[in-house]
């Protein structure tokens, strides 16, 4: 019953995705005086209910892959009775119909919270976003019940599951992909807002502060999504690596730096109704990459982990979807755009001309990453083969980067609408000072790659930079919103700091040793005490048991396995991390040799963590503007509300009303 | 300046930047793009010296030898041809490389003709067959496919 009862939830709630899309169609139109279409009205309750039923779906797999039901095909291809439970459930959307499923589970839900909570917008940009939300959810109803199916039933169920790849069967598995798929698909909302306030010619601050919040809130979990996703690459790969410039760490990292710039774009068109047509078209494109994400992840297009099942089917119908989307959406916007009324003007040397600059920068970093990602699929249709890596991606976006660190040190400084360097001396020169002279002094005490030297120097600078804004000021009565900014800025440079490091003092040793020999890497010595094979509830392993001293303290203990899943059968290489506050030591176990010894690899890397903890900063940052914006906007809600009360009682009192203040 | 040239001002910026931005891919990815190379390719027309390349073949059987350091593995790598690339690899082998089976290397060739490994591509996963094997002739190809390496793409 449990597959019977998704699958019609799911088909009721592509149903009322056509009623959602209809109705909020009609509202464009308008009755005849001007007043609400009366068919408008069922836009919201449709959304509303359709989230609650797509989350029921999703609940109905959960439940499924919970007792393990192997008469369902997805459970018993994906599943194993013998998992932790765990792992069960987050197999859920280990796998393609279950993640596509997540996906639309989402989506419905942020359609569902845009419709029974947004009463701001005017009633016809509401209606023109929430059918353009129901759109959207359509489309991927139909991908998920035509061609991946989740609740699909074996014609005689399965003795046993296949299993989980092991590689998955992790707690990272846990977080990242629902967090990031709540990212990618909060950007819809957004994409739907920007829409309809094109549709309706309605983009103005007002519309700014609505749309505010979901480009934060999406923006927050994408940046979490892919530093949860960075480590888990990390610990669990055994390379020691941190970013490879993988296509699908690429499809993460694109809709983040176009949601990036929309952010900054749209705090300008709520500040100071400028950059109209710019936010819109960064609304469009942050969610066209969201989807362009998810066509090169789960198409079958790249060979990867991520890369479930190869179907061309799926991938021609992803693909079709992408078109209607993307291309609609940029056609809307052509014959639109010149119809939106020109925002405020501002100068070059002003805080909206470096936001500009760093929009623009983000989004050439946008482009190289996109051209980079798609070349391989691009030379594959004339038969020639390549991959593209960071010796093409680190230099690349690095032309554009520095520039936009150096844009983002000095921007919050400046004033807005217009300002002048003169005024700013002071930061100027101090930011400067502590730019040059990081790069003079570590460029004195040894000799590193360029890039990372230049990293160091840009996080120094920024970090010092971060703080100025908060300069003269009685830190007290500091905006929320602005502390928020202050973190997340902050945050860019510890990160950067971590990455400059990783690259510039990494120190790393390979060798093949016999228990009781030792190594030194870093300041640390290793030694192999033994090596015992353990096992686990459905994997067997090796494991090493490494002695690591640094000075002559109390030796610590890593142990790393190599590990050999059972079902399915696959071998798996699990490091061990030794975590200092500057830094870790990463240990890897490899094979036997003939004669005995056996092969470890170890690496110390100095403040490595520092990347990790500064993505944790950036959503912080970000958590604080949310929560900043939003007592901002219910204060002002409410001194609204009390300021239409006392005039309505002064008018019921006949003496003449005051002018409105606000 | 009146709005409407601020906004063409800016489009034109924007659009000189994102032009740049392609222009400067183009040309990297034309010296940085990391080809793919079988053996009897990359015995025919060798690319340049320390450039990135990525080379497909089987292990030779017989051809593996571990240096006295016992991490650094020597073999050879052929394709559908009598041709053989010497590849030399300093590292923690993947955990089902062995001899005859498939094996995608990442490295460059040095000046002496061997290939210098950075990274061997190992299999994870029977599901995950790597593209760049498909070019190996129907009948190896059937077989690297069903019993030998790779997947998790780098």
């Amino acid at each position: 019953m449990i597959a019977e009862i998704g699958l019609a939830c799911l088909w009721l709630a592509a149903a009322l995705a056509v009623l959602q899309m209809v109705s909020g169609a009609m509202a464009l139109r308008g009755a005849a005086d001007g007043a609400i279409n009366p068919m408008a009205i069922y836009a919201r309750p449709a959304a509303v209910v359709q989230a609650g039923l797509a989350v029921l779906a999703f609940a109905m797999l959960l439940w499924a892959f919970a007792i393990t039901d192997l008469s369902i095909k997805l459970v018993a291809t994906n599943s194993h009775s013998m998992k932790p439970l765990i792992y069960k459930l987050t197999g859920t959307w280990g796998n393609h119909e279950g993640s596509m499923l997540l996906w639309v589970g989402v989506l419905a839900l942020s359609g569902g919270l845009l419709a029974g909570f947004e009463r701001r917008l005017p009633e016809r940009t509401m209606g023109a976003a929430l059918g353009v939300q129901g759109f959207v959810a359509l489309g991927f109803y139909a991908f998920l019940l035509f061609s991946s199916n989740p609740f699909e039933r074996l014609p005689v169920p399965a003795v046993e599951g296949v299993g989980l790849n092991p590689l998955l069967q992790d707690i990272g598995l846990a977080i990242h992909p629902p967090t990031l798929y709540a990212g990618y698909v909060g950007l819809s909302v957004a994409f739907s807002l920007a829409m309809g306030a094109l549709l309706t010619r309605e983009v103005n601050p007002a519309f700014a502060r609505v749309m505010r919040p979901w480009v934060l809130g999406a923006w927050v979990l994408l940046t979490l999504g892919i530093t949860a996703g960075s480590y888990w690459a990390y610990y669990e790969l055994g390379w020691g690596g941190w970013w490879f410039w993988d296509p699908v760490e690429n499809a993460s990292l694109m809709p983040w730096l176009a949601a990036t710039a929309l952010m900054h774009s749209v705090s300008v068109l709520a500040a100071r109704d400028a950059l109209r047509t710019w936010t819109i078209m960064l609304g469009v494109l942050a969610f066209s990459m969201s989807m362009l994400g998810t066509f090169l992840v789960r198409s079958g297009v790249l060979t990867s982990v991520h890369a479930f099942a190869v179907d061309p089917e799926r991938g021609a119908f992803i693909l079709a979807l992408l078109g209607l989307y993307i291309g609609g959406a940029f056609a809307i916007f052509a014959l639109r755009a010149g119809a939106v009324a020109e925002g405020q003007r501002f100068a070059v040397t002003s805080r909206e001309g470096a936001l500009v600059f760093n929009n623009v920068m983000l989004s050439a970093i946008l482009a190289i990453v996109l051209m980079g990602t798609l070349y391989p699929l691009l030379t594959e249709a004339f038969d020639v083969r390549v991959s593209v890596g960071p010796p093409y991606f680190n230099p690349a976006s690095a032309i554009f980067a520095v520039p936009m660190f150096v844009v983002m040190a000095i921007g919050p400084l400046l004033r807005w609408k217009a300002d002048t360097p003169a005024r700013v001396q002071f930061e100027l020169t101090l930011v400067a000072a502590v730019l040059i002279a990081v790069i003079a002094l570590v460029s004195f005490f040894g000799q590193f790659p360029l890039l990372p030297l230049l990293g160091l120097g840009l996080a120094a600078a920024l970090a010092v930079a971060a703080l100025l804004p908060l300069r003269g000021r009685r830190l007290a009565r500091v905006p929320t919103a602005t502390w928020g900014m202050v973190l997340a800025h902050f945050g860019v440079a510890v990160s950067l700091f971590g990455m400059a490091c990783e690259g510039a003092f990494t120190q790393e040793r390979l060798a093949a040793i016999a228990p009781g020999a030792t190594e030194d890497v870093g300041d640390f010595a290793v030694t192999l005490e033994s090596v015992t094979p353990v096992a686990g509830p459905n994997w067997t392993a090796i494991e090493a048991r490494l002695a690591v001293r640094q000075g002559g303290g109390e030796p610590a203990i890593l142990t790393p396995q190599a590990r050999n899943f059972w079902s399915p059968p696959q071998a798996t290489s699990e490091s061990a991390l030794l975590t200092r506050w500057n830094g870790q030591l990463y240990a890897v176990i490899g094979n036997q040799n003939e004669d005995g010894r056996w092969q470890i690899r170890v690496w110390w890397k100095p403040f490595v963590t520092f990347i990790w903890y500064g993505g944790m900063l950036i959503a912080l940052g970000g958590l604080l503007a949310i929560a900043g914006r939003v007592r901002v906007d219910v204060r002002r809600r409410k001194a609204a509300r009390l300021g239409r009360a006392r005039r309505a009682d002064l008018a019921a009192l006949g003496g003449a009303a005051p002018a409105p203040a606000e | 300046m009146k709005a409407k040239h601020q906004r063409l001002a800016l489009v034109i910026a924007a659009l000189v930047a994102i032009v740049a931005a392609g222009l400067i891919a183009a040309w990297t990815l034309r010296n940085q793009a990391n080809y793919f190379y079988l053996p009897e390719q990359m015995a025919a027309t060798p690319p340049a010296v320390g450039q990135a390349v990525r080379l497909g073949g089987m292990v030779r059987p017989g051809s593996l030898a571990t240096e006295a350091d016992g991490v650094t593995v020597n073999f050879m790598v052929t394709g559908n041809t009598r041709d053989a690339i010497p590849v030399r690899y300093s590292g923690i082998l993947p955990d089902l490389f062995v001899e005859g089976s498939g094996v995608v290397a990442e490295g460059s060739l040095r000046a002496d003709g061997v290939f210098i490994a950075t990274n061997l591509l190992a299999k994870h996963d029977e599901n995950y067959v790597p593209k760049e094997l498909e070019g190996m002739g129907a009948d190896r190809a059937a077989k690297v496919a069903a019993d030998t390496t790779i997947g998790l793409a780098p």
